[in-house]
């Protein structure tokens, strides 16, 4: 059966970005207000699964050639990653830090260690979704 | 020191980076790259040789976990030094052998990955100093080994001796564990060196004999001492540079590291001196006297190992007994057992890898190691054959090689025991020079084999596969430095003594003072002392035993197999198997609801107990707020999406009716302004309905189930009931006072992790290691399911296992 689905195409079309944006929004605001990595992880592989649910898997594989097992793994060892990173500077496992910078264009910023550790959370979770939800649609 | 932390960490580190850089240079043998790990390490730690020999130790802490006492503390004294140096040695010569040994068609990067895993373990048993951390390293080998030894994993052999030896070994290990958490408990530190500091006080404590037994468990499980043995044999099914390596030189070194290591704690108890010397003596007899009916060498090989080992460790639980005394002029002579066992652990290395690496070349060159069809190599292979006698030779215990030396300072102990006055040892000491020297004889009767029957004798070559040839240089530039090691030690010991036992001797008697007052001189002529006529008799019955093995072998027939400790293993393997396929089978019925039933009965249990019990359900309305109409309106949309779904003809509309209460929540959390969890639970629940809706497209139709009504109302009243304590929960929560509340500390969120938002200050810093630690099942969650579904055989598709 052949859905007629040209509406959600063009929709997602412009959503998608929308979405991601969102996402990458919420990932960074996540320090101050609501937000962070787990959400904005969500929000990324949602704008995903809806790329993959308007279009068929091998044209959004070709545009966007992802390996999202390797986002996946790549997420949880920056996140552990940060972990053992702080032992290299002698403090226990799993601290974090943050600073505040006077940067050219945004003026005075904090930049935290937490944010490393939030993009680990963020691409695990994108990968396993879209891993997961990949894996089913694909059973034949 | 920071050296000796990198030490651990440089093999974690090039065992990540082995695959990438095994497909980048696919030409060159990856060995030789990893072969400079341990060489550099070799050298690191050569360097600190002298500083350690003058009683200098390297410490360096790493604060890891410090709220539990849990640092990663390394440590390097004299002891640890002598199987540092032992670990990055003999590996870089194992290295160098497997290079020649292993053809670049094997899986080359996962032998030397697991390989370096195991350095880098057997590198963190030896230099941690913090108990829990030790423990880590130490199931790590267990886990490394298993990973080598079923390296071959198509053959059925390998991986039921990979089973064994995990199965054997990692009881040992979580013993042990149980021993160290004791070990905390009495001294409330994790630090061997604070505990040691300490021993006074722990000798009196209740746990003090448990805690013994638990960490012996450990060790000679570890170490394949009688009865844990037989994982050893099995064990070689690895490939040689394996099993010369980890199941001889090093690793199940690491249970006579663990005994030595806590001799200052526990020796000087009777029941101490008892096991370990005893346990030791029952192995050094059985290890010998059942390798002489070995037809495989490596088998040989092996059952020999077990004997040695046992000889090492009664060699320490003999020496335990100086710390009965006490330090004086008259101790300081039962110290030179443990002398004793140093050294031979040293010269052990050296003959055994020697011969391991030696049946090595014979498997790989003629194909067989079988000594029915061997014999006659001597003209053949003359570089093998003089290592292979090297080799024999000093394991016999013969001059010239340094085995005669470890061997008669062993029967020197064990004579000298006699005359210890405590103990019962003035009536029982005599049974240890008996057992030693009938041992020994074994010892020698298998030296014989080993020489006799494959390198003389006559010539089989109908029984081989392959050409008789001498193997390439390559293979014997290992066993040929080891072979130096052997003779070089015998005519300069006291190199070795003074710059390597010297410092170790006083890790393990820390009271005794000055360490050269504990180093004695070694040479190899003392005069006719008992040790040296012991010696003597030794070769004269061996040789006599061995020209009349074939009137005598009958003897092991006589040994039924059906009560072999292999026998009892393979029983309780099965047995249990059984057993637990029964017991899971009653409940594991296929069926969602049977779960689901199992998971709600727990809830109720447990969390409605507890409540229960504690009285924790009293509940007041007098602080609430009043409710407003949205509020009811949304619960009774709710409510009727939760009915409604009950009724439904179609996955579909229960999937639908489903979102409805999930985005209901959603809008309750904004009413109640947490948008954190409402954008959440929005985004979830999105995510999950997709989901839903993709898994049901692979599910028949919903059909009505015919369930008994029993079942029924059984299954109704667990809803109704897990309803009700959720319920009551909630509005018992409200008035729970039990526990002190911590949201203040939380309230300084921004001063303490810079982040306004505290929900994410908790997720990513306070609590940032349980998130880490959900992520990381969250992958491991995604992983099982693609696994599940990608790579599952196909019907028609054949098994891969036993070829």
């Amino acid at each position: 059966m052949k859905i007629n689905d040209v509406i959600l195409r063009t929709v997602t079309r412009i959503v998608v970005f929308i979405i991601l944006t969102f996402g990458v929004y919420l990932f960074l605001s996540g320090h101050n207000t609501p937000g962070g990595g787990f959400i904005g992880g969500l929000v990324l592989a949602s704008a995903i699964v809806l790329l993959y649910l308007s279009n068929d898997i091998e044209k959004v594989q070709k545009s966007l050639p992802l390996d999202f097992k390797l986002v996946a793994a790549s997420g949880v060892l920056l996140a552990t990653g940060t972990g053992l990173g702080s032992l290299l500077f002698g403090v226990p496992f799993m601290s974090q830090t943050f600073a505040y910078f006077d940067l050219p264009v945004f003026g005075k910023t904090e930049l935290t260690t937490v944010t490393i550790f939030e993009a680990g959370v963020a691409l695990a979770v994108v990968g396993v979704v879209v891993t997961i939800i990949l894996s089913i649609s694909e059973d034949e | 020191m920071f050296s000796v932390t990198f030490a651990i960490i440089i093999p974690f580190i090039i065992a990540a980076l082995v695959p990438f850089i095994y497909r980048r240079f696919k030409l060159l043998h990856i060995g030789w790259f990893v072969m400079l790990v341990p060489i550099t390490l070799f050298l690191m730690l050569a360097r600190l040789i002298p500083s350690v020999a003058s009683g200098k130790t390297y410490i360096h802490t790493y604060n890891w976990i410090p709220s539990l006492n849990i640092n990663f503390t390394t440590y390097l004294d004299g002891l640890s030094m002598i199987l540092g140096l032992l670990i990055t040695g003999v590996g870089s010569l194992v290295i160098l052998y497997s290079i020649y040994y292993l053809s670049t068609k094997e899986s080359l990067q996962h032998f030397y990955c697991y390989l370096l895993l195991f350095m880098g373990a057997m590198l963190g048993v030896v230099f941690s100093d913090n108990l829990m951390v030790l423990y880590v390293f130490w199931e790590l080998t267990s886990v490394s080994s298993f990973l080598l030894i079923a390296f071959w994993n198509h053959r059925k052999a390998s991986r039921l001796g990979a089973q064994k030896a995990m199965l054997i070994t990692v009881s040992g290990g979580i013993a042990m564990l149980v021993g160290f958490i004791m070990l905390h408990t009495m001294s409330d530190t994790f630090s061997i060196r604070e505990i040691i500091a300490n021993v006074g006080d722990l000798t009196e404590h209740a746990l003090f004999i448990p805690t013994m037994i638990l960490v012996l468990l450990g060790a000679f499980t570890k170490s394949a001492q009688f009865p844990f043995h037989i994982w050893l044999p099995d064990a070689m099914e690895a490939p040689t540079p394996v099993s010369a390596y980890l199941h001889s030189a090093t690793m199940v070194k690491a249970g006579i590291y663990l005994v030595a290591r806590f001799t200052p704690v526990f020796g000087g108890d009777q029941l101490w001196f008892w096991v370990v010397s005893g346990v030791g003596m029952i192995t050094l007899f059985w290890g010998s006297f059942n390798a002489v009916r070995q037809t495989d060498l490596k088998a040989l090989l092996a059952y020999s190992t077990i004997s040695q080992l046992g000889l090492i460790m009664s060699l320490l639980g003999l020496g335990s007994i100086a710390l009965q005394y006490g330090y004086s002029e008259e101790s300081i002579i039962y110290t030179q057992a443990t002398f004793a066992a140093l050294f031979h652990l040293i010269n052990h290395s050296t003959f055994k890898g020697a011969l391991f690496m030696v049946v090595g070349i014979l498997d790989h060159e003629l194909g067989t190691r079988d000594i029915r069809r061997l014999g006659g190599l001597m003209t053949f292979m003359p570089f093998t054959f003089t290592v292979g006698v090297i080799g024999s030779l000093s394991m016999a215990g013969l001059p010239l090689f340094n085995g005669f030396l470890s061997k008669e300072m062993f029967f020197a102990a064990t004579v000298q025991i006699m005359n210890a006055d405590v103990f019962s040892l003035q009536s029982l000491g005599i049974i240890f020079p008996i057992i030693a020297w009938i041992a020994s004889v074994f010892t020698f009767v298998y030296c014989m084999i080993i020489i006799f029957k494959t390198f003389l004798g006559p010539v089989q070559p109908e029984k081989l596969d392959k050409p008789l040839h001498e193997a390439p240089v390559g293979m014997l530039i290992s066993p040929i430095i080891l072979s130096v090691f052997v003779v070089g030690i015998f005519f300069f010991p006291n190199l070795l003594g003074g710059y390597i036992l010297k410092p170790s001797m006083e890790s393990i008697y820390p009271t005794f003072g000055d360490p050269a007052n504990l180093t004695p001189s070694i040479h190899a002529w003392h005069g006719i002392k008992p040790e040296l006529l012991m010696t003597i008799g030794v070769v004269l019955v061996g040789a006599l035993l061995y020209r009349l093995l074939k009137k005598w072998k009958p003897v092991y027939g006589l040994l039924s197999s059906r009560y072999t400790l292999n026998a009892y293993y393979n029983n309780f393997l099965s047995f249990a198997e059984s057993k637990s396929t029964n017991v899971t089978n009653k409940y594991m019925t296929g069926l969602l609801r049977d779960y689901l039933v199992y998971i709600y009965l727990f809830f109720i249990l447990t969390v409605g107990g507890f409540f229960f019990y504690s009285g924790a359900f009293s509940i007041s309305f007098s602080m609430d707020v009043r409710i407003r109409a949205y509020e009811v309106i949304l619960v009774g949309v709710m409510a009727v999406a939760a009915v409604a779904m009950l009724f439904s003809k179609s996955r579909m509309t229960a999937t639908l009716l489903n979102g409805v209460l999930g985005y209901s929540i959603a809008i309750f959390f904004v009413i109640f302004r947490a948008p954190d969890l409402a954008l959440t639970q929005l985004v979830v629940e999105s995510i999950t309905t997709a989901l839903f809706l993709l898994a049901f497209s692979h599910l028949p139709d919903w059909k009505k189930e015919r369930v008994p009504s029993k079942t029924k109302i059984t299954n109704a009243v667990i809803s109704v009931g897990t309803g009700a304590v959720v319920v009551l929960v909630a509005l018992a929560v409200l008035n729970y006072d039990r526990f002190e509340t911590i949201s203040a500390f939380f309230e300084n969120a921004y001063e303490l992790a810079g982040g306004a938002n505290i929900v994410n200050a908790i997720l990513g810093d306070f609590r940032g290691f349980d998130t880490m630690l959900e992520v990381v099942v969250l992958f491991i969650a995604g992983l099982g399911v693609y696994t599940m579904i990608k790579l599952r055989a196909k019907k028609g598709d054949e098994n891969i296992e036993n070829k």
